[in-house]
């Protein structure tokens, strides 16, 4: 609490509804996952989001309304990326040891995540146009914008489907990584950074601070080869649409 | 407190310019990570300015997705529309990600391990 506090300080200035309204849901939520003795399933983000959906639903509140008083926490993003520096000095010795690990790790996972999204969507019936948005949808959200404006999808819809995928990834991991029988945190970190970015990395880092670390690495290294990737399989993902 | 958000943001804002400069496909708080640390390497003694700050704002990083999350709002009609197509892809796609991932690295890291 105290420490969130502090957050908030340098948060604003001018403290606002909306504002507010984020940080109190949160903490809805984190102390409905106190309550569920952290429960994987009991995410407070999915549990802050359906909250603030359902108020501005019911106030007829525009996301654009929501989002002047909800950029202050929305800028901290970059400064948290950047941030992932620090766990990644620290553990450096670490992470320097797991090179070859991270590497086939890093191969396999960023192709399984983009073709087996586009091939099961397409499989269903998504339009043209979701497929493309869907494909980078496990990299971090300005990456993934990006690379499906290059590919000719819907860059807003990619940010959609990032977040939803980073909720997902952020809630099953514990319990998935578990029924695999998987033990070394640096492979259960990497493989929630892989699969969910930031929200797989945030998920990590309250697990363990070694699976945290390697997640901060496997979002930042995805990000760089799903950039490359995609755009490199977007003849066959074409195909494929 | 202060040091460690002016270190962060001073990181960021380069890394915002160096990728706009060289038309990077990586935006610029992903090179302000590789820029820190540099920093880091190069100099051990700015880990002390960063260390606490740092580890306070990773502590809420989920809180920080919040914004980001209530956009799905905005997606309401395509998400009904193709509902079965995207859940099924974004969560078989996420559970195959995660459990590929994971096995490869165990797999590599063991053999490695045995050698």
């Amino acid at each position: 609490m105290s420490s969130v506090a502090r957050i908030w300080v340098y948060l604003s200035a001018t403290p606002l509804l909306w504002l507010t309204a984020t940080l109190v849901a949160f903490q809805a939520g984190a102390w409905i996952f106190a309550r569920a003795h952290h429960h994987p399933l009991a995410n407070p983000v999915p549990i802050a989001v359906a909250v603030l959906i359902a108020l501005l639903s019911a106030t007829g509140t525009p996301y654009e309304t929501y989002f002047d008083g909800a950029q202050f926490v929305h800028f901290l993003l970059g400064p948290a990326t950047v941030a992932l520096a620090v766990p990644l000095y620290q553990h450096r010795a670490e992470v320097k040891r797991a090179l070859l690990p991270m590497a086939a790790a890093l191969v396999a996972g960023a192709i399984v995540s983009i073709v087996s999204a586009v091939v099961i969507a397409k499989a269903c019936g998504a339009s043209p146009e979701t497929l493309a948005s869907l494909a980078p949808k496990s990299v971090t959200t300005p990456i993934a914008m990006g690379i499906s404006e290059q590919i000719g999808g819907l860059p807003s819809l990619t940010a959609a489907f990032v977040i939803a995928t980073g909720i997902i990834g952020a809630v099953l991991a514990t319990p998935l990584l578990n029924l695999l029988g998987l033990r070394d945190w640096r492979g259960r970190g990497f493989g929630a950074g892989m699969a969910a970015h930031g929200l797989g990395t945030a998920r990590a880092f309250q697990v363990h601070p070694l699976a945290g670390t390697f997640a901060g690495v496997a979002l930042a290294l995805n990000g760089l080869l799903t950039a490359i990737l995609v755009p490199l399989l977007a003849g066959w993902l074409r195909g494929a649409y | 407190m202060t040091s460690t958000l002016a270190i962060l943001l001073v990181c960021q804002l380069a890394g915002e310019l160096v990728a706009r400069l060289l038309r990077a496909p990586v935006p610029g708080p992903v090179l302000g990570m590789l820029l820190l640390f540099v920093v880091l390497s190069a100099r051990p003694r700015t880990s002390a300015a960063v260390e606490n700050g740092a580890q306070a704002l990773l502590r809420h990083l989920s809180l920080l997705f919040v914004p980001a999350g209530v956009g799905l709002m905005r997606y309401g009609p395509r998400l009904r529309a193709e509902w079965l197509a995207i859940s099924l892809a974004v969560v078989a796609s996420t559970v195959l990600t995660l459990a590929v991932s994971a096995i490869v690295f165990e797999a590599v890291a063991r053999a490695q391990a045995r050698r």
